[in-house]
């Protein structure tokens, strides 16, 4: 690497090196760019909808594209956006924190990520091939059933394909965390941002498989005739909205457990002290992904399900306040007394404490089930899920990618204009989504395309759009510093921030093997340990040997091309047969690249260890 | 790791499946994906409880279920189970020829059940008009029971690619844990039969 990068490389070889890679690293960077292209997307269509909802009785958009419209803002954030852009950090970082080489499954980890980006091009081809999905995110039956055209197709054809790439980078992840640790790294001297990967894998292990079940009921019902929500023939369209929720409620976990990990990786670094109750904090981890399965009934407390059913569900959704609690109250005792050092990353970690402590209490508010029936398909669920989507996981992201930004790139981001995005943006959020409480407890209901005047509801709305201009800017300042710091970025050396966990034990960026020899690990925060003992690096736990590596490979990309291709074929071959031939075509590719992943050996390669001596330590 | 994985009976490990850390990962991530696939099966049965009932005027379970062959086909899925774990017996010995006589058997015996499978679905649809359209029940039925099915016509394409590949090559440390997987995977689909023929078949007897 040290040689190849000196010299000067096409952008062919640039762009094949990046489809074939099986390195953890890059495929970060594929995450990143992959999410961030479709948070950007999905920031335009909440724009749109802002836009609309400016004035009373708009006409900017139409009704049905306004429908569209928040469906794929919602879909696009959640799946395309979010999920990947922490999948993003998780593998740039878990196999530092742990001082592993790569990942377990080098070529599933690829293979992951290929299937997200198709799945999530596949989606947004709707927009082009005769409109998108309208039927809301959450695509309840009979009106998914019902909705004409492909859109609801797409939906459940793109999000079946990004959903099993998201279960492969899941499972990859958890048997890195149990078979790929540095010796002396137990599992409770592991930094909390891997603590929280390794919980929102099995999170995803157990929750991705009930939407598997529930797209492939709407799809074939859609396509194939069957009767699973056709009432006519028996068929019961609560069915989805259990499954969909199975997997819905875990998921809004999977988005918030890994900011929390990586808020307290965060709050210990800048606060120059060790996480106030680091045992707390896994186990109230764990409680909370417990918990989450536990709950999902609380989205549909207004079907009828009963007191009973209604009561439970309230109960349990109120007990996940209790570790999460544990959480905030963790993090203030972290900065307690602590020599805090505040810049962009601390910044965004801090604005995500009140902000997501505001949305837990509507949280609990929303959970009481009696209540909820006046809440409920309001604006107040809005706000409530914009407070600890975008007040925990897009903070978390924003907080993490300045944070990590020098490891995973070598430079660092402007501290100015990091300042600069985090206010706009901050204020911006707040001025968006606080008055959406009001308007949605005076009764204004959600995915309504427009309001009447002189309701009471026509400055609220105004201020909420003024507020969602500003995040725009927000979003465009930082961006101006990513292409700003690519350009004339400071290179802070390997350990920028003062770091106490191993990924700060390595070069910045890392060198592809990531650890010449592997760290020995002698306790929790391993790196700050050596610091304090005067020594400053780690000791490594294995003399200088070979390295095994594995290849990289074009197949991950040919399966995804495939499936894209084949789901294309699915969804027309309702209208004319000759589309089965993109389905054939598209299935040959993809089993095709798998019967030569099986059939041919592949043992990777080794890195001897006389050319590692040769390279500068 | 030297690129020589080959076996011989003094140089054999205990367990050649997990001797590897690659031979580890893939025991655990197959574990791990066995778990997702229990959330899977576990969704379709809660479908299927939901809707067994709902038949829409066409026939009922009790009219349709003969416990004959649906035991035949519990007899030859759980014994292929059976079979499968002698193969991993001799595969911890060492002996090649021994595994792939017995992963033979799994095979056919696996082909037996699918073969009946495909029988009892044309038997439903011809003789009683009961087909995935017919009704809710109709629907959850075939989904349910077909997607063991297909479980099984996959698991059955992975053994035969894995027979057919190594067929020349002897065991070795790179191909062990790959036979090993399978057969979790296989014990996994027998699992899923039992709660298929207690739930389905049985419980759809009881009126």
């Amino acid at each position: 690497m040290s040689i190849a990068a000196t010299q000067k490389r096409g952008f062919g070889s640039f762009l094949w090196d990046y489809l074939t890679t099986v390195d953890h690293k890059k495929i970060a960077h594929l995450y990143l760019f992959g999410g961030g292209f479709f948070f950007l997307l999905g920031g335009l269509e909440a724009m749109f909808i802002r836009i609309q909802l400016i004035k009373p009785e708009n006409d900017f958009l139409s009704a049905g594209l306004y429908n569209e419209m928040i469906t794929m803002h919602g879909t696009t954030m959640i799946f395309l956006a979010a999920m990947p852009l922490l999948l993003g950090l998780m593998n740039a970082v878990m196999p530092l924190q742990i001082g592993a080489r790569d990942v377990a499954f080098p070529f599933l980890n690829s293979l992951g990520f290929w299937l997200f980006m198709f799945g999530g091009i596949l989606l947004n081809c709707s927009w082009f091939l005769g409109g998108a999905p309208d039927a809301g995110w959450t695509s309840y039956a009979p009106l998914s059933i019902q909705s004409p055209g492909h859109g609801v197709d797409f939906y459940v054809l793109g999000l079946q394909i990004s959903g099993a790439g998201t279960l492969i980078g899941g499972i990859n992840f958890l048997v890195t965390v149990v078979t790929m640790r540095a010796p002396g790294m137990t599992y409770m001297r592991m930094p909390l941002f891997t603590w929280a990967t390794f919980i929102t894998s099995v999170l995803i292990l157990f929750a991705f498989p009930a939407l598997t079940v529930g797209l492939f009921l709407l799809m074939f019902d859609r396509m194939f005739g069957s009767a699973f929500f056709d009432v006519a023939l028996g068929g019961n369209s609560i069915i989805w909205q259990h499954l969909f929720w199975i997997f819905g409620h875990p998921e809004v976990y999977i988005l918030i457990l890994p900011a929390f990990g990586l808020f307290s990786d965060i709050f210990s670094t800048f606060s120059r002290k060790r996480l106030f109750g680091y045992t707390a904090m896994v186990f109230a981890t764990m409680l909370i992904a417990f918990l989450g399965f536990m709950v999902w009934a609380h989205h549909m407390f207004t079907v009828g399900l009963g007191p009973v059913a209604n009561s439970i569900f309230a109960i349990a959704t109120m007990a996940i306040a209790v570790p999460t609690g544990i959480k905030i109250f963790n993090w203030l005792a972290t900065m307690w007394g602590g020599s805090i050092e505040i810049n962009s990353a601390m910044l965004w970690s801090l604005g995500f404490i009140p902000t997501f402590t505001i949305g837990g209490m509507t949280g609990v508010m929303l959970g009481s089930s009696v209540a909820d029936y006046q809440y409920h398909d309001t604006y107040f669920v809005v706000a409530h899920f914009h407070y600890v989507i975008v007040g925990g996981t897009v903070f978390g992201i924003l907080a993490g990618l300045h944070y990590w930004w020098p490891k995973m790139f070598g430079r660092i981001l402007n501290e100015m204009m990091g300042k600069i995005s985090f206010w706009i943006f901050f204020i911006g959020f707040h001025l968006t989504f606080f008055v959406q409480h009001f308007l949605g407890l005076m009764g204004m209901p959600r995915r309504y395309w427009v309001f009447l005047e002189d309701q009471g509801l026509d400055m609220g709305n105004l201020v909420s759009t003024i507020g969602a201009f500003f995040m725009a800017v927000g979003v465009i300042v930082f961006l101006i510093n990513i292409i700003y710091t690519a350009v004339k970025g400071e290179k802070p050396g390997d350990d920028p921030w003062g770091g106490r966990t191993l990924e700060w034990a390595t070069a910045s960026p890392p060198v592809y093997y990531n650890f010449k020899q592997l760290p020995l690990v002698r306790g929790l925060d391993p790196l700050w340990i050596e610091k304090t003992e005067g020594k400053g690096k780690m000791t490594p736990a294995e003399p200088v040997g070979d390295i095994h590596m594995p290849n990289s490979s074009i197949l991950p990309f040919m399966m995804g091309l495939g499936f894209f291709i084949a789901g294309i074929g699915f969804i027309f071959q309702v209208d004319h047969s000759a589309w089965l031939i993109a389905v054939y075509a598209g299935m040959a590719t993809a089993i095709g690249s798998m019967l030569i992943r099986s059939l041919k050996d592949d043992h990777g390669y080794h890195i001897h260890k006389e050319e590692l001596e040769r390279e500068a330590d | 790791m030297s690129h020589d994985h080959s076996l011989n009976p003094e140089t054999m490990p205990a367990e050649p499946e997990k001797a590897t850390l690659e031979g580890k990962n893939k025991f655990l991530g197959l574990w791990f994906f066995l778990g997702g696939e229990t959330v899977l099966f576990a969704s379709l049965f809660g479908t299927y409880l939901a809707l067994k009932n709902s038949t829409a005027d066409g026939p009922t379970s009790n009219e349709l279920f003969g416990l004959g062959l649906v035991f035949l086909m519990t007899i030859l899925l759980l014994t292929s189970s059976l079979t499968s774990v002698y193969a991993m017996y001799h595969m911890k010995n060492n002996d090649f020829k021994k595994m792939q006589l017995w992963l033979g058997i799994t095979a056919l015996l696996g082909v037996g059940f699918l073969a009946c499978e495909i029988y009892e679905f044309a038997h439903y649809i011809q003789e009683y008009g009961f087909t995935f359209r017919s009704s809710a029940f109709g629907s959850a039925f075939y989904t349910l029971v077909g997607f063991h099915g297909g479980h099984v016509l996959f698991g059955l394409c992975w053994l035969m690619a894995l027979m057919v590949r190594n067929a020349k090559r002897g065991l070795n440390l790179y191909n062990a844990p790959k036979f090993n997987t399978f057969s979790l995977y296989w014990h996994f689909i027998d699992v899923v039969w039992v709660f298929i023929f207690t739930v389905v078949y049985l419980m759809g007897k009881v009126v």
